[in-house]
């Protein structure tokens, strides 16, 4: 950056892209203007449908469905990229642009080999002509990318890949011809967080090597400010507020940046206290009170077809104990593939357990006949992860709520209707909803009436898998906030499953880590926090973007 | 060098952004499914043409008086192969009847063999694809191996047989029950897989959670959402039965002497060469008929699938 005239490598002047309707046209970008600069990165940060990913596409003109750039220019070394036409676009992409998506599972065609697919970019990119310079590049951007013994890997397929190890593939063909240009969007979204760490690690080593500049797509503020010079926030397809990352964290201006600041949970931020103070006493005067669940050595094993007849047993949960006390919060962390949900499952009674036990309320789970089971769903009920799938499409809200009400055929019609609009008030919905589908919802509120149907019975114990993954930042506030709210309010005993350590921090009494089915570290959330003793807990804690800034705002 | 743009710090004068996080959208109209569907399907045309197309029919196989006042069974062998005459459009077969009349009267049969054994084979589809697709296991293959056995005899072969073996029982349900009874397995499997994906969603395990019995949570979750598919098998079948009818007639095992358009079809081919007519008119309106019942089962498709109806 010695150059007194500098260029943008990348610019964008008041960009306007518009989606064709039946009749209408529909502005989503309403005129965004940015510049990112060599060997530099930029993120882009807003929650969906801020535009972020359409401006996106809108640089490597790939806009899906009726999308088309209405105004404004898009220039990238000198050149318009807006009025180019199809063939020319085409030599751009992947030569001066490489593109890394966001779903590594779909995003690789499962029926060729990991090698074929990245031969075919090269080839594609003129990078390497002849079989054999082909199959040499092609090795060489896997190697970078960070797969070591890639002449092996070559000839496998996707489905033999993990997931972080398909990202590292995808980075290797948007990387394959070197371009100028990277556009990452949300890389690593799908990714555990451990594994998104390395990755991110490996590409900024890489893009800083070959000087290419980076356009970092983003939800998440901590990760942006974390990899990226410069952030641009975007919200309802506007720039609201653009500058230096760390000012930007520290110091943001627009109330909407605020906003997202405050409400990104860090590892610095506290215990949710909902304003109705813990009724402690009541609690403590027993102190061999029963715990609400008391779940001991609990083991569950699967069998995996090898095909034919045979199968080989896999011990998917491994001897795992903890107790919740009566209203308070566990949280079960842990990545992928670490047995936390089969433990939720087990706890609910949607599995059956191998070994172990779990009490509720110290009576034993496993024995119960089958009215008792009933009688235990009424006091213990789920919210699932995804706010799309928990809902029947077919069923409009009041229904949906009212439905456990029917099933354990609590009151008449009209009492039935009653506790439907109470509960909709609980969770903040207004009443006007009941004659509603799931479709007309944004996934906040989808996730409110699964609230309000886990609440419909009164129960005591609440499984939250993964209850708020799925939602953006602010909306995941207020849910969380709520759900402390309902806590007090109700005095409800929560399992709490995620992968998010620092979601964990604003929810949970206590933590559970669990690695490869097995509960490696347990204690109070400030003790885990704290001194983890278990490197695995430390890397889990390491891995959380942006925990080493501060961050300013509200909070 | 920090003097250029680099280190500017923007921020967008406050414009509309005091909209609060996920507020409800409440003044929105509020829709039903039906509504929804009706308000999308009304404004298109290909419904109202297959609509028409479809009443015509079923008026037809109801009052076919209404249509024609020619006595379909009075045939005289002084027309026989006659050209169109005034008050006998078509023309007459080769036993001298109006094909016109024929027609009309015809309907009725066809139409009704369509539907009866579209819904004999639907249901058989439904219950043996949705008990296999969600119980799984053991019952899953004993199913899907039956289906796979009824899906390898060709289906027109089959009711052959039954309707050669049956001869003394032949009438429209047992020729129904023939047709259909064969013909459920490419339904059945095309609701197991539908069953399958549905099964997976949080739905259905959140159903279970909160105490529903299994079977409950099949019919009142897994079925509907499952349904769509069928719907649009069914009417594809539903053409399908009314040809089977036809080339059961043509082979001589059909309703014998009644008057259907398969029976039609089937006699006109001893005088194809001789008067084409007589094979020509009752193939349009059999092509015609199930050409609307399968436009109107892919439009009412559409319009209820709920995630065509995206959030506007």
């Amino acid at each position: 950056m010695s150059d007194a005239v500098q260029t943008p490598l990348l610019s964008i002047r008041d960009l306007k892209v518009a989606f064709r309707g039946q009749k209408t046209e529909r502005e989503v970008l309403h005129g965004v203007s940015l510049e990112l600069f060599a060997g530099e990165t930029l993120a882009i940060v807003g929650e969906s449908g801020s535009g972020k990913s359409t401006t996106a596409s809108a640089i490597v003109n790939l806009l899906p469905g009726t999308g088309h750039v209405t105004g404004g220019s898009i220039m990238l070394d000198g050149r318009e990229l807006t009025t180019l036409s199809r063939p020319q676009m085409e030599r751009i992409r992947g030569r001066e642009i490489g593109y890394v998506p966001q779903d590594p599972m779909s995003n690789l065609n499962p029926v060729w080999s990991i090698g074929f697919q990245v031969k075919e970019a090269v080839r594609a990119n003129g990078i390497a002509h002849g079989r054999h310079a082909v199959r040499q590049r092609a090795i060489e951007v896997l190697k970078q990318a960070g797969l070591a013994d890639a002449e092996r890997r070559l000839h496998q397929y996707p489905h033999q890949f993990s997931g972080g190890m398909r990202q590292r593939a995808l980075i290797s063909i948007g990387l394959a011809a070197d371009p100028k240009l990277l556009i990452a969007d949300e890389p690593t979204s799908a990714l555990d967080v451990t594994v998104q760490r390395v990755i991110l690690d490996h590409m900024a080593g890489l893009t800083r090597e070959k000087g290419t500049s980076v356009l970092l797509i983003t939800h998440d503020l901590g990760l942006a400010a974390e990899r990226a010079e410069k952030i641009v926030v975007m919200q309802q397809g506007h720039i609201v507020e653009a500058g230096p990352s760390r000012e930007i964290l520290e110091n943001p201006m627009h109330p909407y940046t605020q906003r997202l600041v405050a409400a990104a949970p860090s590892i610095a931020s506290k215990r949710i206290q909902a304003q109705a103070e813990r009724r402690g006493i009541e609690h403590e005067t027993t102190l061999d009170d029963v715990p609400a669940v008391r779940v001991r050595d609990l083991t569950k094993d699967y069998k995996i077809r090898t095909g034919g007849f045979r199968s080989v047993p896999f011990r998917a949960v491994d001897a795992v104990s903890f107790d919740i006390p009566k209203g308070k919060t566990l949280a079960l962390v842990g990545e992928s593939g670490s047995g936390k949900s089969t433990v939720a499952k087990m706890v609910l009674k949607i599995e059956d357990a191998t070994a172990g036990l779990i009490e509720i309320d110290g009576k034993d789970s496993s024995t119960l006949d089958t009215r008792e089971v009933l009688a235990l769903r009424r006091r213990m009920q789920p919210v699932f992860q995804d706010p799309y799938g928990s809902l029947d499409p077919l069923r409009n809200i009041g229904n949906t709520i009212a439905e456990p009400l029917e099933i354990h055929e609590v009151g008449d019609r009209a009492s039935r209707r009653a506790r439907v609009v109470e509960l909709l008030d609980q969770v903040s919905l207004p009443q006007e909803l009941t004659s509603r589908y799931p479709n007309e919802l944004s996934g906040g509120q989808r996730q409110r009436v699964a609230i309000a149907r886990a609440l419909a019975l009164k129960p005591d114990i609440v499984v939250l898998d993964e209850a708020v993954s799925a939602l953006d930042v602010l909306v995941q506030d207020q849910i969380l906030k709520l759900l402390a709210e309902l806590q007090s309010e109700l005095d409800l005993t929560y399992l709490f499953i995620t992968h998010d350590l620092a979601v964990v921090r604003v929810v949970a009494d206590d933590v559970c880590v669990m690695e490869k089915g097995r509960v490696v570290e347990h204690g109070t959330v400030d003790e885990i926090f704290a001194n983890p003793t278990q490197e695995y807990t430390q890397r889990l804690l390491d891995a959380i973007p942006g925990a080493a800034i501060p961050l300013g705002g509200a909070r | 060098m920090s003097s250029d743009v680099n280190a500017t710090h923007y921020v967008a004068p406050v414009h509309t952004t005091t909209i609060t996080v996920d507020a409800v959208k409440v003044a929105a109209k509020p829709s039903s499914l039906w509504s929804d569907a009706w308000e999308d399907i009304r404004r298109r045309p290909t419904f109202w043409i297959s609509v028409a197309i479809v009443v015509v029919v079923i008026l037809m196989s109801f009052a076919p008086t209404l249509f024609t006042r020619t006595d379909p069974a009075q045939c005289s062998l002084d027309f026989s192969n006659g050209g169109p005459a005034p008050g006998h459009p078509f023309g007459y077969t080769f036993q001298g009847c109006d094909i016109y009349a024929r027609i009309v009267w015809g309907t009725r049969i066809s139409v009704a063999v369509g539907l009866l054994a579209t819904l004999i084979g639907s249901v058989i589809g439904l219950v043996m694809g949705a008990l296999a697709g969600y119980y799984g296991g053991w019952l899953d293959s004993v199913l899907s191996r039956v289906g796979d056995i009824f899906f390898s005899i060709p289906y027109i072969l089959a009711a052959v047989v039954v309707m050669t073996v049956f001869a003394q029982f032949r009438n429209v349900l047992t020729l129904s029950i023939a047709i259909g009874g064969f013909a459920w397995a490419s339904t059945a499997r095309v609701v197991r897989a539908e069953v399958l994906r549905v099964r997976q969603s949080d739905f259905v395990t959140a159903s279970r959670a909160l105490g529903k019995s299994n079977f409950g949570t099949l019919i009142s979750h897994v079925i509907p959402n499952a349904i769509a598919p069928l719907l649009v098998v069914s009417t594809l079948s539903l053409a399908a039965a009314i040809v089977a009818e036809a080339t059961l007639a043509f082979l001589g095992v059909g309703l014998g002497d009644t008057i259907s358009w398969g029976t039609e079809i089937s006699n006109a081919q001893t005088s194809i060469r001789v008067a084409p007519m007589s094979l020509i008119y009752p193939s349009i309106f059999l092509t015609v008929t199930v050409l609307a019942f399968i436009m109107l089962g892919e439009l009412i498709r559409d319009a209820l699938d709920p995630r065509a109806r995206a959030q506007r």
